[in-house]
């Protein structure tokens, strides 16, 4: 049986670390002399002409999100049908092939309404 | 046994021990990278600390540790601080999941069945440090890298695990120890997956933001991208899941494609067997051979950033979506009508596999093109005029 | 007026008196005819100034715009390349400025010099309609002098700060003042969104992002406020001056040597080539001319300086595309050519080896050997670097009609060197009005087509190879034998056994050292190709030992000018590729 415990306990493991360096080690350590102008956000050295929070930025990374989730969750079809792929043999060929040829045509249409470019 | 043992002693020791020594790796890398690019560049790279300037490897962290370690005033105090962390938990973890050498010495935990998916499933996590990171800092630099590092994760993990896909048609697992012993078996999968290992490898580039993917940390034009607001301990935190996701790329680009731990193909030469029979030792040997051909790779990585300028964002979504995707989609296509209408055939008393053998001609012929695509006819070149109008 | 510290305060004096003849040019007869001739055929009324360097011409200032027109759009003359524009202050005079146009016409060869005068009340038509490049130009002239352009677009500040008070280059401006900048006082740049952007309703939020001052491609200290759609740039704004040194207000205080050090400031990259500029505009006004040898050695530093310069340029832009090795990997050559600087001088980067009327000491025996050393070796590094980028999928992709400006924009925008022969025009100080003795050297003018990011790396790569094949011929000739600075009292220090020695010589030598040379009353213009263009000096002298006037025409000033109009439209990325291939120095842009 696999042993997954000890994901749960790399993961414990591998939280300590910047919990107790961040929050314990450093404090102790390190310099700190901060002002009020050290910690206005870096626009190159000019007072910000507006921060970040203020703005909405491009819906194209939206779009790029669903596209992405669309081909994600394919790969993950295919992975099943891969590994029995020998013994699903031509008929899970075709099978596969009409499934992605659906998702074939999506992405087509995507290119063609020019959602994967990016200006 | 005890069940303490089993499920909560030993995997603590084994992973710390690996935990540890991923950490002196990054670290190292961290020098070799800068010794290798000044050996690129025509300098010297650090040389002062200790010989060969050896001791920047411990001197790097102290000084991360003692720099002034604040945080924006406008930030978002929270995600300010799991931007860092959070990319370190699967950057980590991974490494419980990957064989590093023959069983059954030197995995850190026994075999997962879905080990390929749930290494795919905490790689890809990875990209949510930045994105808080870049969100976070409230500047909009960071912003920009971030949101940008994300579409370009996002668009590039596509490609990553389609070119997979041709690779477990072959191997019919996704325990990673089965996909190295069928490598030992048959043929390292780069020859029939050609296709599929360059997919791989610059999707992989990609994933990890290294040149000339770098465009979340683009210096030249968004200052340090995503982590521009960052200082001390916290950006030391990022370089350390950055870097040790590299080499979890690097371990899985050996392990699917260049046959893991083992040195021989076709079941001779130094393969599993061999290995096993020599005891811890060669358990040893196997490890450094995996860790050899992993090393590699990292050169590839500094290699590529000494060699290739940056793309263009609008360019690197176009080689992602407009030709790595329908280059991975093609490539399963290939590999599955070439394996199943040529299956391996038996010549007299040797088994040909005439599918793969076929493949790899396929694939050659492909990144043969794919390179002469790649240097279209140029234009005119300057003109010389030997003399201007003259009054 | 707060004045703060006060300890130099040098109040003006009017014109000293001279006792020497007033500066002449030698071909003075055929300069004032084809001024005559100009003024007769132009088909606008102009008013010729004779015996100057240039065909000059004096206008009302009701009349400059519609005659910079015409000189620009006539058939024959085609004044159509901007050079300059700056002021000049006679405060005994009563209408005591001179806006001095300076025109170039690709066409015949030729220049030409316009002056508006203008009293301290009075304003001038702004000419931003006929030449774009003097929006900026006409901005510093106001910025400087005070003087107003009427129905300018923009017409503020430029070089100094918001909170600077007074006109600095008024020679009754005390120089003494300091005016501090404090952080309410920095301008919030509202960019102008480009007409082809203007629309009712977007998807995307407009952003404004500073770029720079402190930012890693801002090579220097540059400031481009840029509006993004998206991704894309649709308003851009540069502001200049945060390396404002005050050059020409510095030049005015001191003596004609001791202007030199601060000529090499201005490119720092290519210090020699400035220095060549300088000097020979000085030794044309005394009506001298450095020695042969002299001139040999500044032919090959200035050769020398340019093909580092182009490396400084082509390095660091491919750095900001992200190809980090180029830039080590060529600054080995140029190690090699400061390295020979400093055999000569002492000094690297900014030698200043020049005199005027030679060079400060003799080369160094191995000069010739060194020379060709590295003339054997740059081949090696352009040809590698050229093979590791120029075919590059990637790097093409990033240049190739990235940053383009069309050849008519370039002119109207007054580009010069490398940017304007990448644009398509072949123009070249060097070919066009040949000093050193370029004219007996086998070489061609490089200029590609496109006027694009990757045509001015190809521009740039070509004069390297140009460069190198002057250096050959130069170094194949051999060093001229004889002094390597005038046998002349009153411009060159005498040797220093003969101080030693001689009473008349120790005299002379007190003489220059206090009193400094004093160049005969007058104006003159001298250009030198340096590493951006067009790098030209006009001073005026009214006999004393320190330059009435010091203008030095900065080939970048009119490109930075035009970036905002070359990255419109689009990306980040690719405005960094092009303010990369511009080869912006800080120093030259703001004096």
């Amino acid at each position: 049986m696999a042993n997954y415990s000890v994901l749960l306990v790399a993961a414990l493991v591998v939280l300590s670390v910047p919990i107790l360096t961040l929050f314990i080690i450093v404090p102790l350590v390190s310099a700190y002399r901060a002002n009020k102008v050290k910690l206005e956000p870096y626009e190159c050295g000019v007072p910000a002409t507006s921060l970040a929070f203020d703005h909405r930025f491009s819906v194209r990374y939206f779009l790029i999100a669903v596209l992405f989730i669309i081909f994600d969750v394919e790969t993950v079809f295919l992975f099943p049908w891969a590994i029995r792929f020998k013994q699903l043999g031509w008929f899970g060929a075709v099978e596969m092939a009409i499934f992605l040829a659906i998702l074939l045509i999506g992405y087509f249409y995507a290119w063609k309404r020019k959602v994967l470019s990016w200006v | 046994m005890n069940p303490w043992m089993t499920y909560l002693i030993w995997p603590l020791i084994k992973f710390s021990i690996a935990f540890i020594a991923v950490q002196a790796l990054v670290a190292a890398m961290n020098w070799i990278e800068r010794r290798l690019l000044g050996f690129f560049q025509a300098r010297l790279g650090p040389n002062r600390v200790g010989p060969w300037g050896l001791g920047q490897i411990i001197a790097d962290p102290i000084k991360f540790l003692l720099k002034e370690d604040f945080v924006p005033a406008r930030a978002e105090k929270v995600a300010y601080y799991l931007g860092p962390i959070l990319p370190l938990l699967p950057s980590f973890i991974v490494f419980c999941l990957i064989p590093f050498g023959p069983p059954p010495t030197f995995a850190v935990t026994n075999n997962i069945n879905v080990g390929l998916l749930l290494i795919f499933a905490l790689t890809s996590t990875a990209v949510y440090g930045i994105i808080l990171g870049g969100w976070a800092s409230n500047n909009k630099f960071s912003l920009m890298g971030g949101l940008r590092s994300a579409a370009q994760m996002v668009s590039y993990e596509v490609p990553l695990g389609l070119s997979i896909v041709g690779v477990l048609m072959l191997t019919q697992s996704l325990e990673l120890e089965e996909i190295v012993r069928y490598q030992e078996m048959n043929s390292w999968n780069v020859f029939p997956q050609l296709v599929a290992c360059f997919i791989f490898i610059v999707a992989m580039n990609a994933e990890n933001n290294r040149t000339p993917f770098d465009l979340p940390e683009a210096e030249s034009e968004l200052v340090a991208g995503f982590h521009t607001e960052y200082s001390a301990m916290k950006f030391a935190f990022y370089m350390l899941g950055e870097y040790s996701l590299m080499i979890v790329n690097s371990c899985l680009a050996v392990t699917l494609f260049f046959g893991g731990w083992s040195l021989g193909m076709g079941g001779i030469g130094f393969t599993t067997e061999v290995m096993q029979k020599m005891g811890w030792v060669g358990g040893l040997i196997g490890t450094g051979i995996f860790v050899t051909k992993m090393m590699l790779f990292l050169f590839m990585y500094i290699w590529f950033r000494a060699t290739f300028p940056r793309f263009r964002f609008d360019q690197l979504m176009d080689l992602g979506w407009k030709f790595l995707i329908p280059l991975a989609l093609a490539n399963i296509f290939v590999t599955g009508i070439v394996l199943l209408a040529f299956p391996s055939r038996l010549y007299g008393d040797t088994v040909i596999a005439v599918g793969e053998i076929m493949l790899t001609v396929i694939g050659m012929i492909v990144i043969a093109l794919t390179l002469v695509l790649l240097f279209k006819p140029k234009r005119p070149k300057v003109i010389n005029a030997s003399r201007v109008s003259e009054a | 007026m707060s004045t703060l510290t006060r300890f130099s305060a040098i109040p003006y004096t009017g014109p000293a008196p001279t006792n020497r003849n007033p500066y002449v040019p030698a071909d003075v007869a055929t300069i004032d005819a084809r001024g005559a001739e100009i003024a007769a055929r132009a088909g606008v009324a102009l008013e010729q100034e004779t015996g100057l360097d240039l065909p000059a011409f004096i206008v009302a200032k009701e009349a400059i715009v519609p005659t910079l027109r015409a000189l620009r759009d006539h058939t024959e003359f085609q004044f159509d390349l901007p050079l300059d524009l700056f002021g000049v202050d006679y405060p005994g005079r009563e209408q005591r400025f001179d806006v001095v146009y300076q025109l170039y016409s690709v066409k015949n060869n030729e220049r030409i010099r316009l002056k508006v005068r203008v009293g301290e009340t009075e304003s001038v038509p702004t000419s931003v309609d006929v030449y774009r490049a003097f929006d900026w130009f006409e901005r510093e002239v106001f910025d400087m002098y005070g003087v107003r352009f009427e129905g300018h677009p923009n017409l503020r500040r430029i070089l100094t700060h918001e909170m600077f008070q007074g006109h600095a280059l008024r020679k009754d401006y005390d120089p003494a003042q300091r005016w501090l900048l404090s952080e309410q006082g920095v301008a919030k740049l509202k960019p102008k969104i480009d007409p082809r952007f203007e629309v009712e309703h977007s998807d995307f939020e407009r952003v404004t992002l500073n770029l720079g001052p402190s930012h890693p491609a801002m090579h220097g200290t540059l400031r481009c406020a840029v509006t993004l759609e998206g991704e894309t740039i649709v308003g851009a704004d540069q502001e200049i001056g945060y390396l404002h040194r005050c050059f020409e207000k510095m030049s005015e205080t001191h003596t004609y040597q001791q202007v030199i050090p601060f000529t090499d400031r201005l490119n720092y990259c290519s210090a020699v080539i400035n220095n060549v500029g300088y000097c020979m505009t000085v030794e044309k006004l005394l009506g001298v001319a450095a020695p042969e040898r002299a001139q040999h050695v500044r032919l090959m530093l200035s050769e020398f300086y340019r093909i580092a310069d182009h490396i400084v340029c082509i390095g660091t832009n491919l750095v900001d595309l992200g190809a980090l090795t180029n830039f080590w990997y060529l600054f080995q050559p140029r190690e090699e050519i400061i390295a020979l600087a400093e055999s000569c001088s002492g000094a690297r980067l900014l030698p200043t080896y020049l005199r005027i009327g030679g060079l400060a000491v003799d080369v160094p025996a191995d000069f010739l050997s060194n020379s060709q050393r590295i003339v054997n070796m740059l081949p090696k590094y352009i040809d590698e670097v050229e093979a590791l980028v120029m075919k590059n999928r990637i790097f093409r992709d990033r240049t190739e009609g990235v940053g383009a400006i069309t050849k008519e924009d370039a002119l109207n925008f007054g580009f010069t060197g490398p940017c304007l022969r990448a644009a398509g025009v072949p123009f070249d100080v060097r070919k066009a009005s040949p000093y050193l003795g370029y004219e007996t050297y086998d070489w061609d003018v490089p200029y590609a087509e496109g006027g694009d990011t990757y045509a001015r790396f190809l521009v740039r790569f070509e004069e390297m190879r140009q460069s190198i094949r002057i250096l050959q011929q130069a170094i194949d000739r051999g060093l001229p034998s004889g002094p390597v600075i005038v046998d002349n009292p009153y411009v060159a220090l005498p040797p220093k056994e003969k101080v030693y020695n001689e009473m008349e010589s120790l005299i002379y030598h007190f003489k220059l050292i206090m009193h400094g040379i004093q160049p005969p009353v007058g104006e003159a213009y001298f250009q030198v190709e340096g590493g951006n263009g067009e790098v030209g000096f006009y001073i005026v002298s009214d006999g004393t030992k320190n330059p009435y006037r010091v203008r030095v025409r900065p080939p970048c000033f009119p490109i930075f000018e035009a970036y905002g109009h070359m990255i419109m439209g689009q990306t980040i990325p690719d405005a960094i590729a092009t303010l990369g291939s511009l080869n912006i120095i800080a120093g030259e842009l703001d004096h």
